[in-house]
């Protein structure tokens, strides 16, 4: 490969870009970028655009562009609204390309896209049109949409994740939406399982096995294997079932990746404060806990839903960020794990990609 | 005309960015940040949210008295000072 890999990291205090050859040993960084806003979700479009999403506690939400790299950032956020009397966005949960369209997940929850690069926006309206709307309630991190994830070929397709609502699939381009939340628990209410309220934290899809949808969620780990109309509890195996990220392997549908946290009332960090990533390479039928390079005692790390990433190199390289600013990387698909970069802000978001240079 | 006092902080979110003092014939608040808007595009955005109004935490002066009514009227010779509230973390 005659490139580099790049991590872009979104952080409380900035964006931040490490990058590093092939090889996967050494990382540069270079940041703060984005006037240091709180940055939740970066990503890298086809043409090579860069794009960033936050919100200023002074200047609110906006969509971050660099068309060069990230030496330069420039904030948009026309048509990022709800209108003069609805509620007020106050921040970009995601930032997701799809095929020379740029969707935004924002607080509260909602849809936006752009045609136009990141340049202006327009509200994806039929989510918030769902007759369920009106009861969303927000969870702990709040009403936020993070999760936004394309069906491959079919470009009417799409699955979004909102916190503490759950998952909805549009199968018309955004007008209207279904919930996807059949057989996941939602423990923190009462009753059987609602129709929506579930808590996901994080949705994962492999290009290859469209189908095939993975969770990462409040209340366990969840495999559906028809677009997400029925959910399977893959939890068992994994020794807590809260966590919030989840990915993908890119060259193999069949293999995950989590960061189980020791409960949702018990600190959300890592279990007995020994560093672990878990793998399952059979859907979720059996999990193995990675920790080679992996700190084992006194490491009370966070790892939120963002906060997880793959490269689609061979053997894939595999990175998370924690919430008191470390990024581990493994080169070599969870094995062995090294410390690629320390002491920046907490680490919200992580995303992998190839540089050709 | 009015003088207007700009903070760094928003400045910096321009490509080109505008001076932090600059000078406006403006007749009140909503006017004032609406030329800013039209020479900086996207500084409306920055300044005010939907209503409209201006942001929480985003502090408008005029003649050092803290105004929040976007129709507030500007003189030739009123000082207008932006600036940021003490928020964050």
């Amino acid at each position: 490969m005659n490139g580099q890999i790049e991590l872009l990291v979104g952080t409380k205090k900035g964006a931040f870009i490490l990058e590093a050859d092939a090889d996967r040993r050494s990382w540069q960084l270079r940041g703060p970028f984005c006037e240091t806003w709180p940055i939740h979700d970066l990503s890298r479009g086809s043409e090579g655009t860069l794009y960033a999403g936050g919100g200023s506690e002074w200047y609110g939400p906006a969509v971050w562009r660099s068309h060069d790299g990230g030496a330069t950032w420039a904030p948009s956020s026309e048509g990022l609204t709800y209108g003069d009397d609805e509620p007020k966005i106050t921040t970009v949960w995601s930032v997701t390309p799809v095929n020379g369209t740029v969707y935004a997940g924002v607080e509260p929850a909602g849809l936006f896209r752009s045609e136009d690069g990141g340049t202006t926006w327009r509200h994806v309206a039929g989510l918030r049109e769902h007759p369920s709307c009106p009861e969303w309630q927000p969870g702990n991190g709040g009403l936020c949409l993070h999760s936004i994830v394309a069906h491959p070929t079919d470009e009417q397709r799409m699955w979004v994740g909102i916190s503490a609502v759950g998952t909805f699939e549009t199968a018309d381009g955004g007008r209207t939406w279904a919930t996807r939340n059949r057989g996941v628990r939602a423990d923190f209410m009462p009753g059987p399982p609602p129709e929506f309220g579930q808590c996901v934290h994080k949705l994962g899809l492999h290009s290859a096995d469209p189908e095939t949808l993975y969770q990462q969620n409040h209340c366990g780990v969840y495999r559906s294997d028809d677009g997400g109309r029925q959910w399977t509890d893959i939890t068992p195996g994994l020794p807590s079932q809260f966590g919030f990220p989840l990915v993908v392997h890119p060259h193999d549908p069949a293999t995950i990746y989590v960061i189980p946290l020791n409960g949702d009332d018990r600190g959300r960090h890592m279990i007995d404060g020994s560093a672990a990533v878990w793998r399952s390479r059979d859907r979720g039928q059996s999990w193995q806990r990675l920790t080679s390079g992996l700190p084992q005692q006194g490491a009370y790390l966070g790892v939120l839903r963002e906060a997880m990433t793959v490269d689609p190199l061979e053997p894939a390289g595999i990175y998370f960020g924690t919430s008191t600013g470390q990024v581990f990387a493994s080169a070599d698909e969870g094995e062995n794990w090294t410390l690629a970069a320390d002491y920046l802000p907490p680490i919200w978001s992580l995303e992998a990609a190839v540089v050709e240079r | 005309m009015a003088t207007v006092h700009l903070p760094r902080s928003l400045v910096t979110l321009f490509a080109e960015p505008p001076p932090r003092r600059l000078q406006l014939d403006a007749t009140d608040l909503a006017d004032l940040i609406g030329q800013l808007d039209g020479r900086w595009p996207g500084m409306r955005d920055r300044v005010c949210e939907p209503g409209p109004q201006l942001r929480e935490h985003i502090n408008v002066f005029v003649d050092g008295r803290r105004q929040r009514d976007l129709k507030w009227p500007l003189e030739a010779a009123s000082e207008v000072h932006i600036i940021p509230a003490v928020a964050g973390g």
